[in-house]
């Protein structure tokens, strides 16, 4: 790794700690930080500061904003799941419509392959928030610090494949006529994809739509795998499908959140913001910076949110 | 030979049309949002809840908020747009809602292109859509 490299990978981790650890002391004190002490705008300036590094984070470390979003600030904020799980289907959203349009004119995401996937994919998200916000808040918070774990284990141990093989389409993709073609930039080489396995891969769209609707977290952390390894879709396909498929998926619960009440203005907005730039930021910093090191220092915030949101739902 | 592998290269109408709504939709939604937090923040516009009240209200369970802030939940947002903070919901509407835009414009160039099966599925997503932003499928605690 560079001098360049880990200088600003250290800058990352210490701004990061600092304001993610600093926070819990106000937070700890929360009836006290909740109610006074502070200027209305010492927590969205917090916020923002804080969504702004996880923006650089999530793009150097290959995650959404979503899926850092919830388990860090439900855990180290003075915030409720309920608003948190909501700005973070808006975080996520956001970031996916952003994205969605050009990935859409280059043809990377493919509208064939995402309309049957997203129509699963949605109808389960709004099961998925029926769920989450039925629930009681600490079930939640304890789904919500195993299913974190869980993602850690899947960054860790999950393999990815520039152009799987897939010997022949199955029949349901054959007559959904789900294939394409693309051209690999780096090589010039025209790709003609298709896909297999597709009631599988469907079948596997229920359980991710339930679980980006339940915990807010957008779901490219699952959709990937799913779309590239399981139906057999090349890789830049898959993850700009899945970006797009966000702005489905997370649309549907997104609503169900905002119908309850869910969102707070004063939260979304420099959530969103800090986001957003912290991605233009890192998509820069992608060209100088080593991102491995940085994706196992994505796994290690994540898993250390997972531990705090299944210790605060067990109410240690 | 050459000219075909460029149109298959080619996203398709549908994506197209699909893709111009979402990014002009998104663009609007944004834009209007940062203008209204800007009239919310700078007090252009005073909101229901004051600003230094809010944080008393975002460490209570969303029913625990709607009750101690007596704000209706659903769209009832709009009878509320007088208010620095409800004048928000506009771009987070416009930010939710333009998927299903998107997906009604698609379904005419599909069956232009005898895509029945494909047109079925959008009009299907903008029911269930629709129907999540319509707020009938309310839950509780």
């Amino acid at each position: 790794m560079r001098i360049n490299d880990k200088l600003w990978a250290m800058m990352l981790i210490g701004l990061f700690s600092l304001t993610v650890l600093v926070t819990p002391a106000f937070a700890e004190a929360s009836a006290e930080a909740a109610t006074g002490g502070h200027a209305w705008w010492f927590w969205p300036i917090i916020l923002f500061i804080v969504t702004f590094i996880m923006g650089i984070l999530a793009v150097l470390g290959g995650v959404g904003g979503g899926v850092l979003y919830v388990p860090i600030i439900s855990g180290f904020f003075p915030f409720h799941l309920d608003f948190v799980r909501g700005t973070g289907l808006l975080v996520a959203l956001s970031g996916a419509l952003a994205a969605g349009p050009g990935l859409l004119k280059m043809n990377l995401a493919s509208l064939r392959l995402a309309i049957p996937v997203a129509l699963i994919a949605s109808t389960c998200a709004i099961i998925g928030a029926m769920i989450g916000l039925a629930l009681p808040t600490n079930i939640v918070q304890i789904s919500l610090g195993v299913t974190i774990l869980g993602i850690c284990i899947l960054m860790l141990t999950a393999k990815k494949s520039t152009v799987p093989d897939v010997p022949q389409a199955d029949r349901l993709s054959s007559a959904l006529r789900i294939c394409g073609v693309y051209q690999e930039a780096s090589t010039g080489e025209i790709i003609d994809w298709k896909v297999h396995r597709t009631p599988l891969g469907l079948g596997l769209f229920v359980l991710i739509g339930i679980m980006a609707g339940m915990f807010g977290l957008g779901a490219g952390w699952a959709n990937v795998p799913a779309l590239n390894l399981l139906m057999g879709a090349p890789l830049k396909i898959s993850v700009a499908t899945s970006k797009f498929l966000l702005s489905i998926t997370d649309t549907s619960a997104a609503w169900i959140y905002v119908n309850k009440g869910c969102v707070i203005p004063l939260m979304v907005v420099p959530s969103l913001v800090g986001i957003m730039l912290g991605s233009f930021v890192g998509v820069r910093l992608l060209k100088i910076a080593k991102p491995t090191f940085i994706r196992w220092m994505v796994i290690g915030i994540l898993a250390f949110a997972g531990v705090k949101a299944l210790s605060k739902g067990l109410g240690f | 030979m050459e000219e075909k592998t460029q149109d298959l290269l080619k996203a398709s109408p549908e994506q197209i049309l699909y893709a111009k709504i979402l990014e002009k939709g998104m663009y609007l939604g944004l834009l209007i949002l940062f203008i209204t937090f800007g009239l919310y923040t700078f007090g252009i516009l005073d909101p229901y809840i004051p600003l230094d009240k809010v944080s008393e209200y975002w460490s209570y369970n969303v029913n625990d908020y709607l009750h101690h802030a007596e704000i209706k939940a659903g769209w009832a947002w709009l009878g509320m747009l007088k208010y620095g903070d409800f004048i928000n919901f506009i771009g987070i509407a416009i930010l939710s809602g333009v998927t299903i835009l998107c997906y009604a414009a698609i379904v005419p160039t599909l069956l232009k292109n005898n895509d029945k099966v494909y047109a079925i599925l959008a009009v299907i997503e903008v029911i269930i859509l629709s129907a999540a932003a319509s707020g009938i499928l309310a839950v509780g605690h």
